[in-house]
């Protein structure tokens, strides 16, 4: 793993990587959450998000950035009892 | 007109269906028409990464501005889970908050733990939520649910997929004569015959999942579900006559007997 706290500040890092549902993922930087779900292609699917923890209102998916070691959760509704 | 009243809402059908465990979509669909449901639980769950972008989902089949969506915490063993679950939904949904809460104790028989339920639906219920709780038949549990402020009380009849029917309908009954929210029996149902003895009893509603998407014919069972729920709701409004071990009483009159 890269300790990025350790990269001299200014310098843009090329890629984020986050875990989404336990699995780590890489993507370029920057990453929104809505570019995220576009590059997932979920932007048509009913979803909902977590980030650390933190739900991300639909409102917010375009003002929030994902940096690295963000924990994502992304769910839906499935069949169940 | 006879309503279930939940949550501020009125329903016209008492029988409430899981979305679970069917074969496709389209069966669920079919079977939750035929079942007249009006409120389906739907589960929570990790959506998969790198699906086909058109690939159907239950969404589709089951529209939610048709269908009263009743999202579960099952699979949910604690308190916090159960919570974080219902928060996702919540924001899923669109601000729905009518929810299930289940959480569970024991993998094995899927019996609930009563003592992570009471905290989460404290939880929830200040956080707004309009929890319709699932638990076990102990009236002391199921009036202590009520309290904190959950909008319908749900024993089970028999464990989880168990197929058992009604194991104790005395403790329903009890929980039924205390209650001041409406009573649904949620799981273990099997049959018809299990729906109809529930509603005899006095509960309001019946939720379900197995005993329709595990028969034969799913969409058959439906249909016979919803018989069920509304025979014996009417029986237990028109209100059955005394049990007798023997009765001098026949069906036809005594007397102009021809001999």
């Amino acid at each position: 793993m890269v300790d990025f706290a350790f990269y001299p500040i200014g310098i843009q890092l090329e890629t984020v990587e986050l875990t989404i549902g336990g699995e780590p993922k890489r993507f370029d930087a920057p990453l929104s959450v809505s570019s995220l779900v576009e590059k997932l292609s979920l932007a048509n699917r009913r979803i909902a998000i977590e980030l650390n923890g933190e739900i991300v209102p639909r409102s917010r998916f375009d003002s929030t950035m994902i940096s690295s070691g963000d924990r994502m959760e992304i769910v839906t509704a499935v069949g169940g009892g | 007109m006879d309503m279930l009243d939940i949550a501020g809402k009125s329903y016209s059908s008492r029988l409430l269906v899981g979305t679970g465990k069917y074969r496709d979509f389209e069966e669920t669909r079919l079977a939750v028409e035929e079942s007249g449901a009006q409120i389906v639980t739907v589960a929570i769950r990790r959506t998969n990464i790198g699906q086909d972008k058109n690939e159907p989902s239950l969404l589709d089949a089951l529209p939610p501005s048709k269908y009263t969506y009743l999202p579960n915490t099952a699979g949910c063993y604690s308190a916090k889970d159960a919570v974080r679950t219902l928060m996702l939904a919540r924001e899923l949904l669109d601000g729905h908050d009518l929810v299930k809460l289940e959480v569970l104790g024991d993998p094995a028989t899927l019996y609930p733990n009563v003592i992570e339920t009471i905290s989460a639906a404290k939880t929830l219920v200040d956080e707004g939520f309009k929890v319709m709780v699932y638990t076990s038949d102990d009236p002391i549990v199921a009036k202590e649910l009520e309290e904190i402020g959950c909008v319908a009380v749900m024993p089970l009849a028999s464990l989880i997929g168990s197929g058992m029917g009604i194991l104790n309908p005395w403790n329903l009954s009890i929980i039924i004569e205390n209650a001041k929210v409406p009573v649904l029996v949620d799981a273990g149902v099997g049959t018809a015959s299990d729906a109809a003895i529930a509603m005899e009893l006095g509960c309001d509603g019946i939720l379900m999942n197995t005993a329709i998407a595990q028969a034969k014919n799913p969409i058959l069972m439906a249909s016979a579900m919803k018989k069920a729920v509304m025979a014996g709701r009417e029986a237990y409004l028109a209100g059955r006559m005394p049990k007798k071990y023997y009765s001098a009483s026949p069906s036809s009159p005594t007397s102009g007997m021809i001999s």
